[in-house]
C-alpha cells in the first residue's frame, strides 16, 4: 500500500503540472498576458497589498480596533489634555507623547505587515523524495509509520515533526499556524490584535510595539491624572474638573484597562526574551523539568544580556517566500498540498531526511499517531469553521486538533493563558494556489525549456 | 539589476538571464556545458537536507549522497557544502556588526531597512554568486546543477542530475 501511494503521487502531480492551462505563452510574449507575481499564487492564508510589498494574516483580527484605540486615545490626549499641560507644565509633554505615539504606530504596522518568517512549502519533488526515504527506511512489517524524528541539539533531544500541509519536517522552533496556514519559523504566537503571526522576523517589532505601548499608555495615564488633579485644585473640585474635560475620563478608562494587560504582556515577553524562549515553548512547557528528564532550553546562551541581544538585535533573515518575484509565464500551478492529497496520502510517515546510513545514526522516534485523520486535514476540503484554539495546539500535527483552549472571544493573551484565537479553516481545494519557487538556477531559466523537456515519467514536476 | 528585497527570486534571475547573454567569449567554454544541460533530460534530483545539530542556524549536511557517487568526487562535494555552511554562518554571525545594525534599526523604528541592505542580504548575494561559480566550473561539466537553497526556502540544497550524454549513459 505504501508503494502504491507513493507512486500515485508522481503521475498525479505530474498530471496537474503538465496541463498547461491558460499560461501557454513562450517566454518572450509578455505583452498579451501580464506576468504574475508569486504572491498571487501563495498557498497560505495571507493577504497581500501594494503588489506584494505588504503582507498580513487573512483575518486582520482586531487590528483596526487596536489602531483605532491608539489613535483615539492619543488624539483625545493631544487635543484636550496637552493644551492645559503645556500651559501649566512644559511643552515637552506633547513632544514626548508624539514621539511615543509615532514609535508605537510604526512598530505596530511593521509587526502587522512583515513576513513573520514563513517557510515556503516543499515542492512536489522534494515531498516525493522525503517519502521515498520514508519508504526505504521502514521495513515491510513496520507499522504504523513514524511521523517525527529526533535530533540532538546541544546534547538535547529535540523532536522534529512532519508538517502535512507544508510537506516537510519542520525545523526546530518552527510551528504551523492554523490561522495563516503557514509554517512560521521561531513561532511565538498568532496575535489577533496585530492581525499577523509573531515569528522570527517580526518578534522584535512586536516587542518594541508592546514596550512602547506600555510607555505610551502609562505616560498618557500619568498626564491625565496630573491634568485632572491640577484642574481640580484650581477651581471647584474634581467634579467641575471632570465636567470641563470629559475626554480625560474616557482616556483614563481606556488607559486604566489597557495598562494591566499591556504591562503584563511586556513583562512576560521581557522574561521570554531574556531566556530565549517563545510563547509557544513556554506554554507547552517544552523545556521545563517537569517532563521527568533533565531538560533545559537548548537555544539559550545562559546569559541574559546575550539572549536579549540575540533575540532583539540579531540579524533578520530575509523573507523566504519571495513575494514579488515573477512566475515564469509557462507555469502551471505547482502545489504540494492539493496534488499530493488527492491520492489518499495516508503515508503519515516520518522519517529521516537522509539515507539509510543516516537513519541508523539518528534516533528515530516511532511515535505513532496513525489514528489521526489522514493526509492534511487542513487542506482537505473542509468548509470553513471557526475554531478556538490555543497557541500550543497549533504546534501539534495539523490534523484537526481538538478545539480546546480559551473560550474567550479574542482576548489578547492574558498572562496565564495562551492567545485564544478564532481560526477559520480554509478549504484548500478551492485554491490550487501554487507557490512556485524557481527551481532551477539562472542558467536554466535563460533557456527555459530546460526542465520542460523532461519526460513525464521521470518522477519530477517539471517547471512548466 | 532590480533589487528584490528578500530572497533573490525570479526577478533577480531574469536580470541574470540578460547578464548571461552578455558574457564574454572567454566564458563560452563554460557556458557551453550549461547549454548542453539545456537539452539534457533530468534523471533525478538529490536533496541535501539541513543539519540541525548546532541549533537553528542554517547548515546543510555534508554527507555525500549515494546517487552522486558515480558522478563526482566526494571531496569536492563536501568542500562545496562546507563553504556554503561557512557563508551562511557568516550571514547569521552574532557580533558587533550585527548588534550595531540591530540597535541602529531599533532607534530609527526599523525604517532603516527601507533604504539599507542588511548584512544577511549581502551575504546571500555572495552565496548566489558562489553557487553560480561552482555550477559553471565544476558541476555543469559533470552534468549536475546546484540550486541555490534560498530558492527552496533554505530547506534543501537541490542537486539536479542530468542524463550524462558525454559519458554515454546514466
Amino acid at each position: 500500500m505504501k508503494n502504491c501511494e507513493y507512486q500515485q503521487i508522481d503521475p498525479r502531480a505530474l498530471g496537474t503540472s503538465n496541463t498547461r492551462t491558460s499560461t501557454t505563452l513562450p517566454c518572450g510574449r509578455k505583452n498579451s498576458q501580464r506576468l504574475r507575481r508569486k504572491w498571487e499564487v501563495f498557498p497560505g492564508n495571507n493577504r497581500f497589498y501594494c503588489d506584494g510589498r505588504v503582507m498580513m494574516g487573512r483575518q486582520c483580527g482586531v487590528l483596526p480596533l487596536t489602531i483605532g484605540l491608539i489613535f483615539i486615545t492619543s488624539g483625545l490626549f493631544f487635543t484636550f489634555d496637552c493644551p492645559f499641560l503645556v500651559d501649566r507644565l512644559t511643552v515637552f509633554i506633547p513632544v514626548i507623547g508624539g514621539v511615543l505615539f509615532v514609535f508605537v504606530i510604526m512598530t505596530l504596522l511593521q509587526t502587522s505587515f512583515t513576513d513573520p518568517g514563513i517557510l515556503p512549502r516543499a515542492l512536489p519533488d522534494e515531498a516525493v523524495d522525503i517519502e521515498r526515504q520514508i519508504d526505504n527506511s521502514g521495513s515491510a512489517s513496520y507499522r504504523p509509520p513514524p511521523r517525527t524524528k529526533e535530533i540532538l541539539i546541544n546534547d538535547q533531544v529535540v523532536k522534529l515533526k512532519y508538517c502535512f500541509t507544508c510537506k516537510m519536517f519542520r525545523p526546530p522552533r518552527t510551528s504551523h499556524c492554523s490561522m495563516c496556514d503557514n509554517c512560521v519559523e521561531r513561532f511565538d504566537h498568532h496575535c489577533p490584535w496585530v492581525g499577523n503571526c509573531v515569528g522570527k522576523r517580526n518578534y522584535r517589532f512586536f516587542y518594541a510595539f508592546i514596550v512602547s505601548l506600555s510607555f505610551l499608555t502609562s505616560f498618557i495615564f500619568g498626564c491625565v491624572i496630573t491634568h485632572l488633579t491640577l484642574r481640580s485644585q484650581g477651581v471647584n473640585g474634581i467634579i467641575q474638573a471632570i465636567q470641563d474635560s470629559p475626554a480625560s475620563v474616557a482616556e483614563l478608562v481606556i488607559c486604566f484597562f489597557s495598562i494591566w494587560s499591556i504591562l503584563g504582556l511586556s513583562g512576560f515577553h521581557t522574561y521570554l526574551v531574556a531566556s530565549n524562549l517563545t510563547t509557544n515553548e513556554d506554554i507547552k512547557g517544552s523545556w521545563s523539568s517537569k517532563r521527568g528528564e533533565e531538560s533545559g532550553n537548548p537555544y539559550t546562551y545562559n546569559n541574559i544580556f546575550t539572549n536579549c541581544c540575540v533575540v532583539l538585535c540579531g540579524p533578520i533573515p530575509p523573507s523566504l517566500i519571495d513575494r514579488r518575484g515573477f512566475l515564469p509565464p509557462d507555469d502551471a500551478p505547482q502545489t504540494v498540498t492539493s496534488d499530493t492529497e488527492l491520492p489518499p496520502f495516508m503515508s503519515k510517515n516520518d522519517a529521516n531526511m537522509g539515507t539509510k546510513e543516516l537513519l541508523q545514526s539518528m534516533a528515530l522516534s516511532t511515535v505513532i499517531q496513525s489514528t489521526c485523520t489522514p493526509g492534511t486535514p487542513k487542506t482537505a476540503p473542509v468548509t470553513q469553521e471557526s475554531l478556538l484554539r490555543t497557541v500550543s495546539i497549533t504546534v501539534s500535527p495539523p490534523n484537526r486538533p481538538p478545539s480546546t483552549g480559551c473560550s474567550g472571544h479574542q482576548a489578547q493573551r492574558p498572562i496565564d493563558v495562551s492567545c485564544s484565537q478564532k481560526g477559520n479553516k480554509r478549504s484548500a481545494h478551492h485554491t490550487h494556489k501554487p507557490m512556485l519557487r524557481v527551481s532551477s538556477p539562472p542558467y536554466s531559466l535563460s533557456h527555459s525549456p530546460l526542465i520542460l523537456s523532461d519526460g513525464p515519467d521521470m518522477g519530477f514536476i517539471p517547471l512548466n | 539589476m532590480s533589487k528584490v528585497k528578500g530572497s533573490p527570486g525570479l526577478c533577480f534571475v531574469e536580470d541574470r538571464r540578460s547578464n548571461n547573454r552578455k558574457r564574454s567569449s572567454s566564458a563560452m567554454a563554460e557556458t557551453h556545458s550549461l547549454q548542453d544541460l539545456r537539452q539534457a533530460a533530468v534523471t533525478s534530483k538529490v536533496f541535501v537536507q539541513r543539519d540541525y545539530t548546532s541549533g537553528t542556524i542554517c547548515k546543510f549536511q555534508t554527507k555525500f549522497p549515494a546517487e552522486l557517487e558515480s558522478r563526482m568526487d566526494k571531496q569536492q562535494f563536501e568542500e562545496t557544502i562546507q563553504t556554503l555552511n561557512n557563508l551562511y554562518a557568516e550571514a547569521e554571525k552574532l557580533g558587533g556588526r550585527s548588534y550595531l545594525e540591530g540597535c541602529l534599526a531599533c532607534l530609527t523604528a526599523y525604517t532603516i531597512f527601507l533604504c539599507m541592505e542588511t548584512h544577511y542580504e549581502k551575504v546571500l548575494k555572495k552565496i548566489a554568486k558562489y553557487i553560480q561559480e561552482q555550477n559553471e566550473k565544476i558541476y555543469a561539466p559533470l552534468g549536475l546543477l546546484l540550486t541555490d537553497p534560498i530558492e527552496r526556502g533554505l530547506r534543501v540544497v537541490e542537486i539536479t542530475i542530468f542524463e550524462d550524454r558525454s559519458i554515454g549513459s546514466r
